[in-house]
């Protein structure tokens, strides 16, 4: 069982969050978007070895946030809100 | 008589006499006797018969190492596959031997072994691979088991769990991990002391040392009533299982009285002080009886004062056997055979017990009993689960752990240190890494810390039939064999010999084993490697880790705010979507009352619980650009007062949700979606919203549980609402179909909301949960004069059947789009960017052979399709499926079975007829649109 650190509630169990896919996959949101580009936002993914950002919702608070994790170890290097300023 | 109680000290016992039975047979053991020691003191040689051979086994070790001695016990408690010697005997046990029939001693299976060389490792999937395994496998296996389960015994209660924390947890309560706890506790540190024996004290109990002037078992208690006034937590009988992510340790506690307890601890760090476990040594016929660890000889003399036997001979290869020797020199005839002075045991002689051993210069030894040492192996389990890695120690031949793991330290003979100086050291040197400054030594009197060994690895080609896994009776033989058939990856040797995979886990025998192996491929040892470690370190029962989810708390369903006054109505609940709902009522038959319900629906009005319909209220000056965003169909458009059916897709395209939209205000939406989807809907809108929007225009709150919603549905409904008065007009002028608006019951708002999910005229009623059940208690009492039906689940689905309204999830899959289901014109017509709109532009979603939502008429005359059945095309080469039935009922309103399907282009081919083929059965279909009663949606006004 992971510890993941909310910005906003500190240190809980990994049970509470749930995974929102990786951080950086922008949508496209130009007009035309190619098949190509947009098959790469809804299925391509890097499933990157080693350290490796993600988004994660904190189900109990229902903040979104980017955690910097390390997909080999688990070892979790820190979390950061989503927003400036953190919760408005 | 052999093995028996010595009249010696025991520090272990009382002098309480203690009765039980051992596969039927009345014995008596003394209080702190565990089951095997009492076993042993009475003189009981044969304590279980092996796994594959059915050979009588007796007694190897005295703690979680054992092998052999695994038991059933009822009679005071229910325990399956329990060790015998980790168990405490208590007044009334009825113990049964495992895996033997009717007994131990006199086993109907026996004569397994005189076939044994028949039966070589993959014997049964070589053999019985024709023509199905799994006709012969129930068989094997019965012969092949364990104990044997009670199916319908229920834990007394459910096991407790615990969660703590703690700034060092101490896991094995010998000398190490006792001085660890001792001065991390001075220290001021709160610590959690744990150990899976029945008492702290470890090599202490049966070793003899001189500890800061005091005796080792005096020196043990100091420490326990210390670290009691310190406030240290000890727990005794317990394991730590597993240690597992962001150092979270596991830890099982056998509880005397009652379930098992469940610890997830949480230390800042972790001192292993596991200790090591002693190796057989390889000879023919090792696996006799009266043949045991010379460490678990040493424990069962000095703390229970049961000898092992009267001619003892003790074999070894190492240093640490002399006290055993001189233990058991006062009360029996001991001959030493020591490996280092170049004399070995070739092999053992003896039935159902060893009588004698022969030795490698020729002469023959009589003896009772054999204490071997074939070294000492470092419990490393925990620090290779927590990602630590080994390295091979040439001169002791062990593994040990290599480099540091972060929080996780590892001491005494876990780490290889074998004298007692050194294990105190070893525990010093982690304490200072904890930040504990110069800890204070224990002082040890008279105690040399020197430990030699010489290697005694199995060899190839050994004579007769050497034991290297007792509990899976697997031999050298069986490793040749494996070597033999190019099974040498060290994974592949266990699973193809079964080495190592018994409930033991292999404590005892991996390493002889992979060392034969090394030899056998002319590898050396730390070449061929370890198996995976992976918890548990022993076996932790299911009820533990279930704790209290069981029973009606294994997934606790939802429950209504009315639910009483459904069941004072006679309803009979189910399970829809988590929630627990009437799915019909009174005490006629399913199918009859479900087609009463919907009749009576259809001709006057029917009463409806529609609580969990979800109610997500989205407010702010964003609102209404937000909604555009996350519903596929135009909301923006939407009049205050108003509402609008509509779809929510996931990005792929595919259906997520489909639901009406209320807008109550400007800038305040209502997003009514389906029962079981309103925690994904609430996730999901929170996503798009912080993802996209400005969050202080815009908010999300989601008034689902805290609002009951009663609905009135029929032709009277409309005369019964304004029976009951709410301060509003329900007219078609001041409220048309898919409007809202707010009336008041005794002073509470309520929102009415028009909308249908039955094809007849209908009111959703919006009420705080707590006013419920006051307004639905009058709905009752005016429906009543207007012959108004109680409404459940089942009734609702059939009505909206008839109408083609779809269940999402029920009638469409993950494949399903929207134009799908029929709804194209947001396609050509919503300019502004949506969820999953790109998708919907993809070849795939452009194809035009597509499943789509179709009704499916029966036209052979049968009754109602089953759910699921295929319609299907024949081809050249046979048939292939056009898709499949999603819904169908019997329609009480027309008559006849209704179905609902998805069917590959369906939607251009109305009236075209089908097969449909179900279990084999070949039937067919008409199809017909999805709408199959009033079409012109006449009766919304009727
Ligand atoms: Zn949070």
């Amino acid at each position: 069982m992971q510890l993941f650190p909310c910005p906003f509630c500190g240190p809980r169990s990994e049970a509470e969050f749930h995974f929102g896919g990786d951080a950086g996959n922008v949508r496209p949101d130009e007009d035309e978007v190619s098949a190509d580009r947009w098959s790469s936002y809804l299925y391509m993914r890097h499933n990157q070895k080693g350290m490796s950002p993600s988004i994660w919702m904190h189900m109990t608070c229902g903040e979104l946030f980017q955690l910097d994790r390390d997909t080999l170890t688990h070892s979790v290097a820190g979390s950061k809100a989503l927003t400036e300023g953190g919760h408005r | 008589m052999t093995s028996f109680r010595t009249l010696q000290p025991a520090n272990s016992l009382t002098e309480k006499v203690v009765r039980f039975t051992f596969d039927g047979q009345r014995l008596e053991g003394l209080e702190g006797d565990t089951i095997a020691s009492a076993l042993l003191a009475s003189d009981v040689s044969i304590v279980g018969r092996s796994f594959k051979y059915h050979r009588p086994r007796g007694l190897w070790g005295v703690g979680v190492e054992e092998p052999n001695a695994f038991v059933d016990v009822s009679g005071t408690r229910s325990l399956v596959n329990a060790r015998a010697t980790t168990e405490m005997l208590v007044d009334g046990m009825d113990v049964r031997s495992v895996n033997a029939s009717p007994s131990a001693a006199r086993d109907r299976h026996s004569f397994v072994d005189r076939f044994a060389r028949f039966i070589p490792s993959a014997f049964y999937y070589k053999t019985f691979m024709w023509p199905n395994w799994h006709l012969f496998e129930p068989h094997i296996r019965k012969m092949a088991g364990l104990g044997v389960i009670d199916p319908i015994a229920t834990y007394p209660q459910p096991a407790d769990q615990i969660n703590e924390t703690c700034d060092l947890l101490v896991v094995g309560g010998g000398p190490a991990g006792l001085l660890s706890a001792l001065i991390a506790a001075r220290s001021g540190r709160s610590v959690v002391l744990c150990d899976d024996g029945l008492e702290l004290g470890g090599s202490l109990l049966h070793h003899r040392a001189m500890i800061d002037g005091v005796d080792g078992f005096e020196w043990v208690r100091r420490c326990r009533q210390e670290l009691h006034t310190l406030g240290a937590k000890v727990l005794t009988r317990t394991t730590a299982f597993g240690i597992y992510d962001h150092n979270l340790v596991g830890l099982n506690e056998r509880r005397p009285v009652g379930a098992d307890r469940l610890w997830r601890v949480r230390p800042s760090a972790v001192f292993l002080a596991t200790g090591a476990i002693e190796r057989p040594l390889p000879f023919a016929n090792n696996d006799l009886p009266g043949i045991m660890s010379a460490e678990a000889g040493l424990a069962y003399l000095r703390r229970f004062g049961a000898a092992a036997g009267k001619r003892i001979v003790v074999a070894t290869n190492n240093s640490m056997t002399k006290e055993v020797a001189e233990a058991f020199a006062p009360i029996a005839d001991v001959r030493e055979v020591d490996y280092r002075r170049g004399v070995r045991i070739v092999g053992a002689h003896g039935g159902s017990r060893v009588d004698a051993v022969e030795l490698s210069n020729g002469s023959v030894i009589q003896a009772d009993a054999v204490l071997v040492s074939g070294g000492f192996t470092p419990t490393i389990h925990l620090f290779c689960q927590a990602r630590g890695k080994l390295k091979w120690d040439d001169k002791l031949l062990v593994f040990r752990a290599g480099e540091d793991v972060p929080n996780v330290s590892i001491i005494g003979a876990a780490d290889a240190n074998f004298g007692l100086g050194e294990v105190f050291e070893s525990a010093g040197n982690a304490l200072r890494k904890i930040g504990c400054e110069a800890p204070a030594m224990p002082r040890l009197e008279g105690h040399s810390s020197s430990f030699e060994i010489v290697e005694t690895w199995p060899k190839p080609k050994m004579e007769g039939r050497v034991w290297i896994d007792l509990q899976h009776d697997v031999t050298t033989k069986d490793i040749e064999l494996a070597a033999r058939e190019n099974f040498v990856s060290v994974e592949h040797l266990k699973r193809y010999t079964t080495l190592g995979m018994a409930t033991d886990q292999g404590k005892t025998s991996n390493l002889a084993g992979l060392a034969l192996m090394a030899e056998l491929t002319g590898r050396t040892v730390p070449e061929v490697g370890t198996t995976t470690y992976r918890p548990p370190f022993t076996p932790v029962p299911f009820g533990s880790f279930a704790g209290a989810r069981g029973g009606v708390l294994l997934n606790p369903p939802r429950r209504l705010v009315l639910e009483n006054l459904h069941r004072d109505d006679g309803a009979h609940l189910r399970e829809y979507g988590g929630w627990l709902r009437p799915a019909w009522y009174g005490d006629e038959a399913e199918e009859r009352a479900v087609q009463r319900e919907a009749m009576q629906a259809r001709k006057s009005v029917a009463l409806f619980d529609g609580s969990p319909l979800g109610k997500i209220e989205v407010m702010g000056p964003q609102a209404a650009e937000f909604m555009d965003f996350i519903y596929y169909n135009t909301m923006s458009t939407l009049k205050p007062g108003r509402c609008r059916y509509g779809f929510i897709l996931r990005e792929s395209g595919i259906v997520y949700d489909d639901g009406v939209l209320v807008r109550l205000e400007e800038n305040r939406f209502i997003v009514s979606c389906s029962s079981s989807h309103v925690p994904g809907v609430y996730a999901m809108l929170e996503e798009w919203r912080q993802d996209r929007f400005d969050r202080r225009r815009l908010y999300i709150h989601n008034a689902t549980a805290q609002t009951a919603t009663l609905t009135v549905s029929g032709p009277r409904s409309k005369v019964l609402l304004d029976a009951v008065g709410l301060g509003i007009s329900f007219d078609d002028a001041s409220l048309p179909h898919m409007a809202t608006g707010w009336g008041s019951f005794d002073g509470t708002q309520v929102r009415v909301t028009r909308v249908s999910f039955t094809g007849d005229r209908s009111y959703e009623l919006s009420i705080r949960a707590d006013r419920a059940e006051a307004l639905w208690s009058r709905l009752k009492h005016i429906g009543q004069s207007h012959n108004a039906v109680l409404m459940g689940l089942e009734a609702l689905m059939t009505l909206r059947a008839e109408k083609g309204f779809i269940v999402t999830g029920k009638d469409s899959d993950g494949m399903t789009l929207p134009m799908d289901l029929g709804s194209s014109a947001p396609l050509s017509k919503k300019k502004v960017d949506y969820l999953g709109k790109r998708s919907l532009f993809t070849e795939e979603a452009q194809r035009p052979d597509r499943t789509q939502l179709v009704g499916l008429e029966v036209i052979d005359g049968g009754g109602r399709f089953p759910t699921g059945a295929h319609g299907v095309l024949k081809t050249g080469s046979g048939k292939r499926s056009l898709g499949y039935v999603t819904s169908s009922y019997h329609s009480p309103t027309l008559g006849r079975p209704i179905a609902l399907g998805l069917i590959e282009r369906g939607a251009a081919r109305h009236g075209e007829v089908i097969d449909v083929q179900h279990l084999g059965e070949m039937r067919q279909a008409r199809i017909a649109p999805p709408c199959a009663f009033d079409p012109e949606g006449e009766r919304l006004n009727a």
